[in-house]
């Protein structure tokens, strides 16, 4: 590796224009040419921004208040529009985090990748569609003749980002920005993009600038990281160094954020268990039109699962695997084609009330999971509509009650919930969930959409109220982290099948089948230290 | 924040001022506005009219005040119509969806295709030609593109996870729809209603125009437009302010339309 310094960014600062709000104050740092070099930080910390404002590609209302960027020595502030142009791309590629929108979906992919090269490049037509081929062959697109003339929309997320790489590094940059390139992408497949990405830039020599929320994996192929809290650079340094020996508090926040493995409980399965679904099949019809009827497509192929009173089982598994189409199946929201499923001994189809009353759901995304024209109250309120023996007053004491336990408070109670962070917004979603004291609650990846240190704290939310009612639930996530720390039973799905399961030490010890491995070498095995840091170890897929 | 509150007064104002109108004219009127007067026909506006006077020398004023009764009350019943129906068939066709949804958008559609006028022109010429033939006649032109706007915003609702989680609190369809869906297809709602105020109104004097309207002599915005056009070069008041009103009652609805429709989303409240 050289010591070249490829980009230099000193005192840099943003404001919102219009408000004199500042977003990012004073950021220094330096990348080295063939570097990869890590900005860590939740949302809101200005990591994006700051990046942006490297090749200036800020939005319209951000303003520089200060500072200098400056690129193999030139200064990239005073550049103009003409010479930016010629930077971006040729010498600096962007891979941004959305795969489904950062393609433009009416060009087909060899045009898209040709735009670039014939922009930046003197090769003839023969010559870019060489390239582009090799590229597309390099990035393990399995027909690349057939993507050129293919759409986004034919490819999946994980193809789409591999697509977005290749077209970036056709033009062999000197610096990639790769801001949260993996983030929408499951477990596994952000594991296998990553690798792409680390292996082609490596070739080529060019250097990385990886923008992540995500710790463990920007520690994994960083050598230098970036920490920003609220705009501000709080730590940097070699990423081993600052791992195992975190100096500043955000930084050690952050580190015991991430999912650590709770105790292994012993739970009592000598009881019949509490839900039980039995060789369960679920098809999706096809698609009917006037003049043919396309077959349907199976996504579950007879699954049984069991889940013991007070027992909390880890549905997981990358995306495609059925674990969310079980987990509405089982909720109700799904007919399943074939199978039965009983609940507390009885059949659940005999007495829906009695089923609906006491199995809950809590879904991911909480930002469309609440009616926007309901007040807090009304939504936990409405919980409780059915309830029977709850006069208007028990109701609303109940919800107020069960506001305070998720810890939002009374104060909370008539706002909207576009007034409420993602975290506020799950709680209260976990509110709704647990205000009729469900025996049974089906959790849908209901962290996945929250930043690392809120994502702690509703865990150990969830986790203390399990305790307290003491209710069954099915937790399903692609994120193994999190599974370990929650979960007593790990149960892991491929292609609408189970294909292992077992006690969670057990299977995150030691995994029979090659898909969990491939699971579990996504995330790391943490060990924290005494000094508030930790140790990460990577799991081997063989 | 600042700029919808001063539209929203704007239009408020002008709607203020219409309905006023209309409920004075209710009682008192400058002139008896069906009295004939050959000795003032198209009398320039002056002290004594001061509006003018038609063709007949009666009071263009009080013919106005009395036209905006008959037209409020059409446009008003026709979007209510509209809406009522519009609405109901949009949820019931986006929420089931499956051959009912085939079944009713292919209908619908067929309705769309013909032109709201034409349409209207065609149950006229069944119902015969009066102010409530014309309500019911618009009412039914206007529903198909409200069914299709409601169904639009039933359809993406039906994705979103709180109707499930909604389905999963066991909670039944009608009342999900009419709590969960119904509030927020609110927003597209209240557009389409003030934009089919105007359309209404403007029917109602397009209907007019063409001898199909309120008949004579009751007044009616519209029907005094088309009145007045022999007379354009004349009297030109005969047709400025039937014309005037209608267009000022169009941007009074339109701004207050906006206006509610900013303060019915509490996503739109408290922003600064």
């Amino acid at each position: 590796m050289t010591t070249e310094t490829l980009l230099t960014v000193r005192d840099l600062s943003l404001e919102v224009a219009r408000t004199g709000h500042a977003v990012v104050s004073n950021v220094n740092f330096d990348i080295a040419a063939g570097e990869i070099f890590g900005i860590v930080g939740e949302s809101g910390s200005g990591k994006t921004l700051a990046t942006r404002a490297l090749i200036s590609l800020l939005p319209q209302a951000i303003a520089v208040t200060g500072g200098s960027v400056a690129y193999k020595g030139r200064d990239v502030m005073g550049m103009k529009s003409r010479e930016l142009r010629r930077l971006r791309g040729a010498e600096i590629g962007v891979v941004f985090q959305e795969p489904m929108t950062s393609l433009n979906p009416s060009m087909t992919i060899g045009r898209q990748l040709e735009e670039g090269l014939a922009l930046h490049t003197k090769l003839s037509a023969e010559e870019r569609r060489e390239r582009i081929l090799d590229m597309l062959k390099r990035v393990g697109i399995g027909d690349p003749e057939g993507a050129l003339t293919a759409y986004p929309h034919e490819f999946s997320g994980g193809m789409r980002q591999r697509i977005m790489l290749a077209s970036v590094m056709l033009l062999k940059p000197a610096l990639l920005i790769a801001d949260e390139p993996t983030t929408a992408l499951d477990a596994v497949i952000q594991r296998d993009v990553m690798e792409l990405m680390v292996e082609l830039t490596r070739a080529e020599g060019t250097a990385v600038l990886l923008i992540s929320h995500d710790l463990p994996m920007v520690a994994r192929y960083t050598s230098r990281i970036v920490v920003m809290e609220k705009g501000v650079i709080v730590e940097q340094g070699r990423t081993a160094d600052l791992l195992e020996a975190p100096k500043h508090p955000y930084t050690k926040k952050l580190l015991s954020s991430l999912p650590f493995r709770g105790e292994l409980r012993v739970i009592d399965t000598s009881k019949a268990p509490m839900v039980s679904a039995r060789n369960i099949v679920v098809d999706y019809a096809g698609r009917k039109s006037l003049l043919r009827k396309a077959g349907s497509k199976r996504a579950l192929h007879g699954v049984s699962i069991d889940i013991h009173e007070g027992e909390v089982v880890a549905l997981v598994g990358g995306s495609g695997s059925g674990k969310t189409t079980l987990g509405r199946t089982i909720a109700g929201l799904v007919k399943e084609s074939e199978g039965q499923i009983r609940f507390q001994g009885r059949s659940r189809d005999e007495d829906w009330i009695d089923y609906r009353l006491n199995c809950q759901m809590v879904f991911q995304d909480p930002y469309s999971s609440l009616d926007p024209r309901m007040t807090i109250e009304a939504l936990v309120e409405e919980a409780l509509r059915l309830v029977p023996g709850l006069d208007a007053e028990a109701k609303r004491k109940r919800a107020h009650e069960t506001l305070e336990e998720v810890g939002l408070g009374v104060d909370y109670a008539d706002r909207y919930p576009h007034e409420l962070s993602g975290g506020q917004r799950q709680r209260v979603a976990i509110a709704r969930a647990i205000a009729r004291r469900p025996r049974f609650l089906i959790a849908d990846e209901p962290v996945s959409a929250l930043d690392v240190t809120v994502r702690a704290q509703v865990l150990d939310l969830f986790s203390d109220l399990q305790k307290r009612y003491g209710f069954s639930c099915l937790f399903i996530s692609h994120d193994l982290g999190v599974v370990e720390q929650v979960a007593d039973r790990v149960v892991v799905m491929q292609d609408g099948r189970i294909i292992e399961q077992g006690d969670r030490d057990t299977i995150f010890d030691s995994p029979k089948e090659a898909y969990t491995r491939r699971l579990l070498s996504a995330i790391p095995a943490l060990d924290q230290n005494a000094q508030g840091g930790v140790s990460l170890k990577w799991r081997l897929e063989a | 924040m600042k700029k919808f509150t001063f539209n929203g007064l704007i239009g408020g104002i002008l709607i203020a001022i219409l309905l006023a109108t209309a409920a004075i004219g209710l009682f008192w009127t400058p002139f008896d506005p069906m009295k004939l007067s050959f000795t003032a026909r198209l009398a320039a506006p002056s002290a004594e009219h001061l509006l003018g006077t038609d063709e007949f020398g009666r009071d263009v004023l009080s013919r106005l005040m009395i036209g905006a009764r008959a037209s409020v009350w059409i446009g008003a019943l026709t979007v209510g119509f509209a809406t009522v129906c519009g609405t109901l068939i949009g949820l019931v066709s986006g929420y089931a969806r499956g051959w009912t949804d085939g079944l009713i958008m292919a209908v619908n559609n067929a309705l769309l295709a013909f032109p709201g006028i034409l349409l209207a022109l065609g149950l006229l010429a069944v119902f015969g030609a009066n102010q409530y033939g014309i309500i019911f006649a618009l009412g039914i032109a206007y529903t198909p593109s409200m069914a299709r706007v409601v169904r639009g915003a039933v359809l993406s609702l039906r994705e979103r996870e709180f109707i499930e989680a909604s389905r999963v609190m066991g909670n039944d369809e009608l009342y999900t729809m009419f709590r969960h869906i119904l509030p927020n297809c609110l927003a597209p709602i209240t557009v389409l209603a003030t934009s089919m105020f105007g359309w209404a109104i403007l029917s109602e004097s397009a209907l007019s125009f063409l001898g199909l309207g309120v008949p004579p002599p009751a007044p009616t915005w519209g029907n005094m437009l088309a009145a007045g056009r022999p007379f354009i070069q004349q009297a030109v008041w005969l047709g400025l302010f039937p014309g005037l009103c209608i267009a000022l009652t169009l941007l009074g609805i339109n701004l207050l339309g906006d206006a509610l429709r900013d303060r019915l989303d509490p996503r739109m409240r408290g922003l600064k």
